[in-house]
């Protein structure tokens, strides 16, 4: 209990007070607090336990750099592991809890694991569980995993809802402290349509977290001067709450914002989180610098503090650190820290500056220790004492709070995603980004920029130049110019024999060891020893670490930090969480679902659906007493070749084609003939690619001169639609033609059986008798006595006399049943896809299966419907290649066991009977296959080098996976009606 | 993340709403046009580091493909003409 709320001041709301839980504990903090303020306000300041060694930890700083005070706040479906608890906003009834310890965090077994760290430093992994191999997975892993951790994911559903949007503007500001304000206001009153990104809940920055002022004016009425001139300026939009977290290509930014992570009772109708996608003219990097900590021994022990972070609490919450505070600074920052607590009245006792030649202006009451470091804290779960070491004498000075500084670093993440290379500057001892590139200008202390007043005017100056680049010609700086008075930077990278563990990377628990070693074996390269060491590899990604690793490497090294270089940044800035990425695209919403128009018809004649893409497909229609799918696919096929059956086709890919030239064009990227397809009929087309194999195929029919309707495969419906304008508008922009996809707009429906005609006819008003509408006959018809219009085609994929109707979508349900009823006396039944293959392959007809991208047309026995006469089609060039033409191709053939009562599987291989599984055997393979009822086997589509050569040969079908060899015969893909006589009867 | 393609007809659009089919430096040849064109043009692409035209289609937009060119470094985009407009000779 050292850490405590001050009785007056901050920013915090004490009418508003808010009841939290932290490990089941009941604390109290205050509307304005973060769950960390408010932590510190009731003395916690152990909050975690570290990764690896299980070292109590507490919270070391106020933003989003925090690698320590890791917790998981809320329960159930809401639960959210490894919130940083300096960035969480207070709500009313927030639980929250530690991570990574047990049984308590302030009692924890694993802390054991600091006993053994002389065998977990850098390298452990690669060095200890390197053998036996097979240990990994099953032993080490899984420990090591249990041992070393974050927080917990849980498995119940998210409760809430996230979106996602655009927006647009001249110039986008991340960070709203004095640079970024400086840099809207500007802009905004140009009136350039501008964002005002910054990730807290409170814009100021420094303004909120300092005690400075500017001229006549405290730093908190500047602040609200120009909040509330920029929110009276409608083209300024200012986004709160909301992290910039990568800059991508064409200048567009991500940003997330939480916009009701800080309620305690969520909006059902709100979004938790949005996620912006902000394409922006231009945009100013306003966002601040980081501090570094000091590398000392026990540079973790809860109560050491950034001095920044201790001002911050400060000043917004009213916190104080403990009651006696030692500061350990290189710089300015330190002595700001003990002016503010001793302002206050709280007692600082000693400020240990490390520069031998400690500036002497310091007015306070704080004793100085120049040229001194503090060697060591110590403490354990809370800190008691720092060992301060001088001229070689120590000094041990009780304290329960320590800040440190270690000077600055601008944050430039955002600055260095798209590629730039942050620049060592030795006069700031520290990288810098380029500060203009294209559409992005870096602003204020991000530029390494010091006072107040020179970073208002930085921001303000370099927003005018952007506004007068953008054509604003009448913009001017909302502040004016003002000399910066920056600090000699002396960097301190590390304390030199320091007793206890000094922590470079905290969350990851890299000390300075570590990082010595690491250059000691050889992985002094900046890249190498973040792998060796996993220093920044961590939530944090290094945001406090990376520079003091860079700078320890340096001195190893013997090189200056700009040889060593940075590792590269890249999004996001902070973790983003996995419901702000998927947006809406979750559950139900995840991908679309596609119905057919006649899905309801299927659904109420008890169809089971099968998912094709994005589709749902009547697979088959069970009757009563029918136990397995079998027995109704069986039925179905049976019934369709006895009487009738009716088959929902509408998914098929339509597209309506039109134009002078559009027979022309069908003639390219067919590869038979189009040109003369008479009006009124249809015709089977192959589609090429352009290397020769197939691509699709369907049935094309001309409804008049200039009009075909196209028909492809469910699956290729979209990439046929892609291929048709590519080759009108990039290959042949001259030809005539457009294309419309009208797979929507009909519902098709395939009748089929020797009955089929008797029952079409009594809903047709034409004259569909073989003499009037012969096979392929296509034709726009009459339907109930002129009530409906639709389109007949006669075509069959079953073998049998068949037809499809398509009618407007809206009346599919409608046909259908008048086609059950007119089909009633005749034994009509609805079938599904699996009885559609199953007939399909006994009539030796192809799909997807056969064509496979391997396949060109010769192979599948379509040889003749290439012409030879056409100047040139898609894919003509390339058949004509040495390897088309090859005799062993793998080419179609029928398969079925000698034994009727022995099956096999499609995909399994064809052997040379008695022959050896090898692939120097390998004769091909099984395409297609079912069971057909017609036969009373198991018949199969095989694609068989010399196929159509070895009919009557008798072959072993091999099924590795199952161990299955099937004795079989090699015969005629068409086992049934070979000479068509149902299908012209 | 998103990157803004200015399709001619719709204006500037997130890359999502289209896709992308590659070289659109290289012209479909004559059908006599020989072996080698053929191969070249079926099979062999180059790679460019740098200024690239290719071939966009406009899938979930005005459907009309495009040459866009861009910068395989930096994805910035240079142009964006109907490919109907350029033609093959780009």
């Amino acid at each position: 209990m050292s850490s405590f709320r001050l009785s007056s001041g901050g920013r915090i709301d004490r009418s508003k007070p808010l009841d939290f839980t932290f490990d089941g504990k009941p604390m109290q903090g205050y509307a304005g607090d973060t769950v960390a303020s408010a932590l510190l306000a009731n003395g916690r300041q152990l909050v975690g336990r570290s990764f690896k060694y299980h070292r109590p930890r507490g919270i070391l700083t106020a933003g989003a750099a925090e690698p320590n005070a890791l917790l998981t706040i809320g329960e159930g479906g809401r639960t959210e592991p490894n919130t940083r608890a300096t960035v969480a906003e207070l709500y009313q009834d927030l639980i929250a809890k530690s991570q990574n310890r047990w049984p308590s965090v302030d009692f924890d077994l694993g802390a054991v694991n600091g006993l053994l760290s002389p065998f977990l430093g850098a390298g452990f992994y690669y060095k200890t569980f390197m053998w036996p191999a097979a240990f990994w997975e099953k032993v080490y892993e899984p420990i090591i995993r249990k041992a070393a951790g974050l927080g917990r994911a849980t498995y119940e559903p998210d409760p809430d809802t996230y979106e996602k949007c655009w927006a647009h503007c001249d110039l986008l500001v991340i960070g709203a402290g004095p640079a970024g304000l400086a840099a809207a206001l500007t802009a905004g009153r140009a009136g350039a349509r501008v964002i005002l990104a910054d990730e807290g809940f409170e814009p100021g920055g420094s303004l909120i977290s300092e005690s400075t002022s500017f001229q006549d004016r405290s730093a908190t009425e500047l602040l609200a001067q120009m909040v509330a001139e920029l929110e009276s300026l409608p083209n300024v939009r200012l986004l709160m709450r909301s992290t910039v977290f990568g800059w991508y290509d064409g200048n567009v930014f991500g940003a997330v914002e939480r916009v009701q992570k800080h309620v305690g009772t969520v909006d059902p109708h709100r979004p938790m989180e949005r996620l912006w996608r902000i394409a922006a003219k231009q945009a100013i990097l306003a966002s601040g610098a980081e501090e570094r900590p000091m590398v000392f021994g026990g540079n973790d022990i809860p109560g050491v503090m950034m001095a920044g972070a201790v001002r911050s609490y400060f000043h917004r919450q009213a916190v104080a650190p403990g009651r006696q505070t030692v500061v350990f600074t290189n710089g300015g920052s330190g002595y700001q820290t003990a002016a503010d607590l001793e302002a206050r009245g709280l007692d600082v006792a000693a400020i240990v500056d490390s520069r031998a030649d400690a500036p002497t202006g310091w007015a306070g009451k704080a004793r100085i220790i120049s040229g001194g470091v503090v060697r060591d804290a110590s403490g354990g779960k809370a800190l008691s004492s720092i060992a301060i070491s001088k001229g070689g004498s120590v000094e041990t000075i009780k304290a329960d709070a320590l800040a440190m500084s270690g000077g600055w670093s601008p944050i430039i993440h955002l600055a260095c995603h798209r590629g730039a290379r942050p620049v060592w500057s030795d006069a700031k001892s520290a990288f810098l980004a380029p500060e203009r590139q294209d559409g992005l200008t870096v602003a204020g202390s991000a530029a390494g920029v010091e006072t107040l007043a020179a970073c208002l005017a930085d921001g303000a100056e370099k927003a005018r130049q952007i506004l007068v680049d953008l054509g604003f010609s009448n913009a001017g700086a909302a502040f004016a110019p003002a000399a910066d008075k920056p600090e000699h930077a002396r960097p301190l990278w590390f304390v030199r024999g320091s007793k206890g563990k000094a922590f470079v990377d905290y969350q990851n628990d890299v000390h300075v060891r570590d990082l010595v070693s690491a250059v000691g074996e050889g992985y002094g390269h900046v890249e190498l020893a973040k792998r060796y060491t996993t220093n920044g590899m961590a939530t944090d990604q290094g945001k406090l670490s990376n520079i003091n690793a860079i700078g320890i490497l340096a001195e190893a090294r013997k090189v200056s930090p700009a040889d060593v270089g940075t590792t590269t940044f890249r999004p996001f800035y902070t973790p983003l969480s996995f419901g702000a990425l998927a947006g809406t695209s979750r559950g139900k919403h995840f991908q679309p679902v596609r119905k057919s128009p006649l899905h309801d018809w299927a659904r109420k004649n008890g169809a089971v659906f099968v998912e094709t893409g994005l589709w749902y497909r009547s697979s088959w229609f069970p009757k009563s007493g029918e136990t397995t799918w079998r027995e109704s696919v069986d039925r179905e096929v049976l019934n369709v070749r006895k009487n009738a059956g009716i088959c929902d086709v509408s998914t098929l890919g339509k597209i309506e084609i039109f134009g002078k030239d559009a027979a022309e064009f069908l003639n390219r990227v067919y590869c038979n003939a189009f040109l003369k397809l008479p009006v009124g009929k249809a015709r089977y087309g192959l589609m090429l690619r352009e290397d020769g194999m197939i691509y699709d195929d369907g049935t094309t029919s001309r409804l008049s001169e200039n009009h075909f309707f196209m028909t492809t495969t469910t699956a290729y419906a979209a990439g046929v639609m892609n291929h048709l304008e590519f080759c009108a508008q990039a290959l042949w922009p001259d030809l005539d033609v457009q294309f419309a996809s009208s797979t929507d707009q009909w519902a098709q429906i395939a009748v089929a059986g020797p009955k089929s005609r008797a029952i079409l006819q009594k809903i047709v008003d034409e004259d569909i008798s073989d003499a009037a509408f012969p096979f392929l006959g296509a034709r726009e018809v009459s339907l109930f006595g002129g009530r409906l219009a639709g389109r007949l085609f006669r075509i069959s994929f079953s073998g049998e006399l068949a037809y499809e109707l398509a009618v407007p979508a809206g009346y599919g349900e409608a046909v259908a049943d008048a086609i059950m009823e007119a089909g009633a006396e005749h034994g009509i039944c609805p079938y599904g896809v699996e009885a559609l293959g199953v007939m399909r392959i006994e009539k030796g007809h192809v799909t997807h299966s056969e064509i496979n991208g391997t396949v060109i047309p010769s192979d599948l026995g379509f040889a003749k419907m290439v012409s030879t006469t056409k100047p040139d089609f898609i894919g003509k060039a390339m058949l004509s290649r040495e390897g088309m033409t090859d005799r062993d191709r793998l080419s179609l053939v029928g398969v079925k066991p000698l034994d009727p009562a022995t099956t096999f599987k499609t995909g399994s291989h064809i052997l040379v009977e008695g022959a050896t599984p090898s692939l120097e055997n390998d004769q091909g393979y099984v395409s297609s296959s079912c069971y057909s009822p017609t036969i009373g086997s198991t018949v199969g589509l095989a694609l068989v080098k010399r196929g159509p050569e070895r009919h009557g040969e008798h072959v072993t079908v091999w099924n590795d996976l199952k161990g299955e060899y099937t004795k079989a015969v090699l015969c005629s893909p068409v086992f049934f009606d070979p000479e068509n006589g149902k299908l012209h009867g | 993340m998103a990157s803004l393609i200015a399709c001619p007809h719709c204006g500037p659009r997130p890359k999502e709403e289209f896709t992308v089919r590659g070289d659109a430096g290289i012209n479909r040849p004559a059908p006599d046009a020989g072996k080698d064109a053929w191969y070249a043009y079926v099979y062999l692409r180059d790679n460019p580091r740098g200024r690239h035209k290719e071939h966009w289609h406009h899938t979930s937009g005005c459907r009309r493909w495009l040459v866009v060119e861009r910068d395989t470094m930096t994805h910035a985009v240079y142009s964006a003409v109907d490919a109907a407009v350029t033609g093959e000779t780009v």
